[in-house]
């Protein structure tokens, strides 16, 4: 099986590589466009998505990455991830004008639930999960829907936080910041890069 | 709110220093500062009235910021904003978690308000981020609630040396840990001045239990990228950029040489051109009484 590839230019990408490993997967660091060559997914994991969108720029990643995306490699984004991945973003008090690899028909409010003291645990039932999975949202955005196919599987009080449309996953969450892989699990089994167990 | 809703659990604060990893944390005195931080790419900003080098230089008592000042910055920026308060003044944490600050830096910067305590961070749901010189001084941190730590090189001074010491001291003494042998984890606990339990963490998995940044004296792309390399998570610069020639060109670079710190290929291109760096100070002609890494206990 080829390997997974993990963003790493900032952010929480250790995190993402040890989950991956403990499902079995070959993992590469993703820096240079030639790193993206034969892999079978792409994690964008949580960090600063200012920092980010700069750096992908910087090191000629957005168009290569945009392109993948549109020709339905599965990608999945966690919290910055998953603004990078929106085709819209916003935020509450300030204005944004963020140019984002924009592959999926979602906007993406950021902070949503405030500065870091309003950060929280929070047990949330996911579609595919028997039992709830334990969420950790940081300064995380709200998912919203902008169009029929974007599928949303799993949601809080205040709005959807996991979304898929196709070879797209969005998380306003860090499933890699628990020692639980089934949220990993799930999007590569979808995505039919493992096989379903039992 | 759902009842099964916690806010600023240790996984909450702690996650938030692990999603700044592989970024650069400025510090900034004026909400323009902030904003040119943040086009650079910094994955934070620390609001501070005076950068280190002017405390040095204008002495007296240096206190937490004016919250006016720090809101201005906090307006401006949509990127987390930490803010210092002294070692031990646990009213000013309390000041800068009403303030909603996103990270509190107890900071050797400031003057000490407290000569034999730290603030007891487990109090607060805002994360703190502690310096520390040793790997015994940094659990003794952690053991108080603080959710990240750094390095405590001499701020204000541009030389990255004290930066390297306690790198080197905190890394080192971590891999020793890895190898003793379980019977003599009490006795090191004992010796470092550190928690039981967070010696044997450390023994178990070789490494901190929280992120571990570097600060103090960085002033080039080469020096962020050598904190890296040598296994640091990621830095802080305070005076070393906006006391240089081109802060916007500087602060770009150094983010930049932070991402690919592997690559000197990549680190030759992003050192070129970038001005007059600060000027700096020799630690060695520093009198004892005006080193910062002494305060703190």
């Amino acid at each position: 099986m080829p390997a997974v590839g993990v963003l790493a230019l900032q952010g929480g990408v250790a995190e993402h590589i040890s989950i991956l490993m403990q499902l079995g997967c070959d993992v590469k660091e993703i820096r240079t466009p030639d790193e993206l060559e034969s892999l079978s997914a792409l994690i964008l994991p949580g960090g600063e998505s200012t920092t980010l969108i700069s750096l992908m720029n910087r090191w000629k990643l957005t168009s290569p990455l945009r392109t993948m995306g549109e020709d339905g490699f599965p990608i999945f984004g966690t919290c910055a991830g998953a603004v990078l991945l929106s085709k819209e973003i916003d935020e509450k008090e300030h204005e944004i004008t963020q140019n984002s690899l924009g592959l999926a028909d979602v906007k993406a409010v950021r902070n949503y639930f405030g500065r870091q003291t309003c950060s929280f645990l929070e047990s949330i039932d996911v579609t595919g999960l028997p039992e709830p999975f334990p969420g950790v949202f940081i300064r995380a955005p709200l998912l919203l829907p902008l169009a029929d196919d974007v599928e949303v599987l799993s949601s809080v009080e205040d709005g959807p936080v996991l979304l898929r449309q196709n070879n797209l996953w969005l998380s306003s969450f860090h499933p890699e910041l628990t020692p639980d892989c089934r949220i990993h699990r799930l999007f590569l089994e979808n995505q039919g890069i493992l096989k379903r167990s039992g | 709110m759902k009842d099964s809703r916690k806010e600023g659990t240790w996984e909450a604060k702690k996650g938030l220093a692990q999603m700044l990893k592989g970024g650069v944390i400025m510090d900034v005195v004026t909400p323009e500062h902030a904003l040119i931080a943040q086009e650079a790419g910094a994955v934070a900003v620390m609001a501070l009235e005076r950068v280190p080098s002017d405390i040095r230089i204008q002495g007296g008592v240096a206190r937490m910021s004016d919250p006016d000042m720090i809101r201005g910055i906090q307006e401006q920026v949509n990127i987390p904003v930490m803010a210092k308060c002294r070692i031990g003044h646990f009213v000013e944490a309390q000041i800068l978690e009403a303030m909603q600050i996103d990270y509190i830096d107890e900071s050797e910067v400031l003057t000490p308000a407290d000569e034999k305590y730290h603030v007891n961070k487990h109090d607060f749901s805002v994360p703190f981020v502690c310096g520390a010189t040793n790997l015994g001084e940094a659990l003794r941190r952690i053991g108080e609630g603080a959710a990240m730590i750094r390095t405590k090189g001499e701020a204000g001074t541009g030389n990255v040396v004290e930066a390297v010491r306690h790198a080197r001291a905190v890394t080192g003494a971590i891999s020793k840990l890895r190898v003793t042998p379980v019977q003599e984890l009490m006795t090191i606990a004992k010796e470092m001045g550190a928690p039981y339990d967070l010696v044997k963490y450390v023994h178990e998995n070789g490494c901190l239990p929280v992120v571990n940044f570097a600060a103090g004296g960085i002033a080039t792309p080469a020096d962020a990228a050598l904190m890296m390399q040598l296994g640091l998570d990621g830095v802080f610069v305070g005076s070393g950029i906006f006391k240089s020639g081109n802060p916007e060109k500087r602060a770009r670079a150094i983010v930049e040489a932070v991402s690919r710190f592997d690559s000197p290929e990549v680190l030759a291109e992003v050192s070129r051109n970038l001005g007059e760096a600060m000027v700096g100070i020799n630690i060695s002609t520093l009198p004892d009484e005006e080193r910062l890494a002494n305060r703190g206990w």
